[in-house]
């Protein structure tokens, strides 16, 4: 302990002794560390934010009534060809309803589900927007809207008025925004909506929806569960996709295999569903990554640079040292404890310098029409970047180091006494 | 009487830029308590010799032993803590740490070695600064020192962990005639009081002349 302290001493000596050399090669590391935390918090942020414009809507396990030709056709079940090749040609699909049959008990069977945090049972229907003499096609989504809230951020989406609104008044719409702006319609404006066999059914804009995805707003609206089964002229049963939230998305795709067994049902997990999102962000993760190393292997040359001219203007401290008895060992510890101790003042600024800019970005207005929601510049300040920081600039501080205490440690101080 | 260094049959060759023996078959003993000057002109190995019996050069054939211990063989570390404990060293050039004071100077060998407190330290660098006159320039940074100044605390340093035999390689040599007679002193000072052994290599005639022994060298062999 005493050792380290009397090795701690030298080092701080030398360094005070070059403050500006020193101050330059911690800088170096400063703007390595601090690029590396705004480009980490700004880059997942971003990507979190983007993922999350798709993701938050989508459903852990969607299940639904899809239209496809049987897996088993009447020939299977004769005992004559159990043990021939049966080929048949051009199958075709039944014509099925898309409501999915006992909707009801399936409901709550998923709702006493312990995995299972919510259940968003839907009902869509095949619309015309109907306003003067316009005729827009569209698709009004019969929801539970305070389940859509609490389980996909409904919210969020909803630009104008308050979703709410619409399990408050039964003939209330949520209106995509595209949609709106075609029939230069605004809330508490009334639209009619045809359905497919002629009717019409008037109802109030409560609130605008915009996703931000400009083909969803062009058609989509949401009505509630009952409005829309009134549209489709169906009974309280009708219902055409069941939208399932879990507490642990790993298991969601387990939950939809068992899910499309059980019920006969199609039933979509969320990694299936969205593969090509986690490509995207790791890929984009990739990069910054490799973009911050790169910086912080320039600031180890530096360090490097730097600390190998230190050991040459230090030849005869060295040598010194030497003949009054430390050893090669102290003598490396020293060169070694200079360069960790500037990669440690130089990291911890480079955090608080990436920490003060990702403040900064995070308060820098950011308004865009694809993201009704967000007001400013999306920023992550996950601890763990933090942490890598700050290990990565004592590991790139100490390789750059090594080898010029090495160097320093194998000095022969015969060589340099003489050498006067 | 008691034998501080002995050497057994020391020779080293230099390999660049040619090979040449610069030491041959170097046998001598030097006892506690004795002022020994080595003489010889330039390259007959005189320097060569203390830094094989310094121990930093271990690059050489033969025996060396230290207080009766046999040190040839050892380890790099081994003999760091012996030239830290039993040696004291004074060179030409001061050599001293330019950015640290004269009390850190003098201090950091016992620090290494660790055998005292700090406070302890710090009150036995102060003595040795004093029995050498230069106490008031303790806090001073090492690099404002004259060159008499810096070759006292030169020797305050090698004094500091109480050593069996202080070598100097021509601690005079850069000092003029005032200054090199005071450390002259000192060192004979030094050698009188205690068994302290001095080992000097020097090109000084008058001064060897008033050590207790004078070993001569000529091309790597000890003539008288």
């Amino acid at each position: 302990m005493r050792e380290l302290g009397l090795i701690l001493d030298i080092t701080r000596v030398h360094l005070m002794s070059r403050l500006k050399q020193s101050t330059v090669a911690a800088l170096g590391v400063t703007f390595g560390i601090g690029m590396f935390i705004i480009l980490m918090g700004f880059m997942t942020g971003l990507n979190s934010l983007l993922d999350g414009l798709i993701l938050n809507r989508v459903p852990h396990v969607a299940i639904f009534n899809d239209i496809k030709p049987s897996d088993h056709q009447p020939i299977d079940l004769t005992q004559e060809f159990t043990n021939s090749l049966n080929v048949v040609r051009s199958i075709k699909p039944r014509s099925t309803k898309v409501r999915i049959h006992n909707a009801t008990p399936i409901i709550e069977y998923l709702r006493n589900d312990e995995r299972v945090r919510g259940v968003s049972p839907q009902s869509a229907a095949k619309v015309f927007y109907v306003s003067g003499a316009l005729q827009i096609n569209g698709l009004a989504n019969g929801i539970d809207v305070r389940e859509e809230i609490r389980l996909f951020n409904f919210g969020d989406y909803i630009v104008e008025g308050d979703p709410n609104n619409l399990w408050r008044d039964s003939k209330g719409i949520l209106l995509g925004a595209g949609v709106a702006a075609k029939m230069s319609l605004g809330l508490g404006d009334r639209i009619q909506l045809g359905t497919i066999d002629g009717g019409l059914l008037p109802l109030k804009i409560v609130g605008i929806y915009q996703s931000g995805l400009r083909e969803v707003d062009d058609i989509q609206s949401f009505v509630n569960i009952k409005t829309a089964q009134q549209l489709m002229g169906e009974d309280k049963n009708y219902l055409t996709d069941i939208n399932v939230n879990l507490w642990d998305t790993d298991e969601a795709v387990g939950m939809a295999k068992r899910i499309s067994e059980q019920f006969n049902l199609t039933a979509i997990d969320i990694e299936t569903a969205n593969a090509q999102f986690e490509t995207g962000s790791n890929v984009r993760n990739l990069i910054t990554f490799v973009v911050s190393i790169t910086l912080l292997l320039v600031a180890g040359f530096g360090i490097y640079n730097i600390l190998n001219m230190f050991i040459y203007e230090k030849m005869n401290d060295i040598a010194i040292l030497k003949a009054t008895g430390f050893s090669g060992k102290d003598v490396e510890k020293i060169f070694l404890s200079q360069a960790l101790i500037i990669g440690l003042v130089g990291g911890v600024a480079g955090l608080i310098l990436g920490y003060s800019v990702s403040v900064i970005i995070d308060h820098t207005p950011f308004n865009t029409a694809a993201l009704p929601t967000i007001e400013t510049y999306p920023v992550n300040f996950n601890p763990m970047y933090y942490l890598i920081a700050l290990m990565f600039a004592l590991l790139a501080t100490f390789l750059a180091g090594y080898l010029p205490a090495r160097k320093a440690k194998w000095i022969d101080p015969v060589e340099i006494i003489r050498g006067q | 009487m008691r034998e501080i260094i002995r050497t057994e049959r020391v020779s080293k060759y230099f390999t660049k830029p040619v090979m040449f023996q610069v030491l041959r078959d170097i046998s001598l003993v030097i006892n506690a308590g004795e002022f020994v000057s080595i003489m010889g002109k330039s390259g007959c190995g005189k320097s060569t010799l203390l830094y094989v019996l310094s121990t930093m050069d271990t690059e050489y054939n033969g025996t060396l032993y230290l207080n009766g211990n046999q040190l040839t063989g050892r380890n790099a570390g081994e003999l760091a803590r012996v030239r830290n404990e039993e040696i004291g060293f004074v060179f030409q050039f001061h050599y001293l740490l330019p950015e640290f004071t004269v009390l850190d100077n003098v201090m950091l060998p016992a620090r290494k070695l660790g055998k005292k407190t700090v406070s302890e330290i710090r009150a036995s660098a102060l003595e040795k600064l004093q029995l050498l006159g230069i106490e008031d320039q303790a806090n001073k940074k090492a690099n404002m020192l004259s060159g008499g100044q810096k070759q006292r605390v030169a020797i305050a340093r090698a004094l500091i962990n109480e050593p069996k035999i202080i070598m100097g390689d021509e601690p005079t040599g850069n000092l003029d005639s005032t200054n090199s007679e005071n450390v002259f002193q000192i060192f004979k000072q030094l050698s009188r009081n205690g068994d302290l052994s001095l080992l000097m290599v020097t090109h000084d005639e008058d001064l060897a002349r008033r050590t207790d022994r004078i070993i001569r060298m000529e091309d790597g062999q000890i003539v008288s």
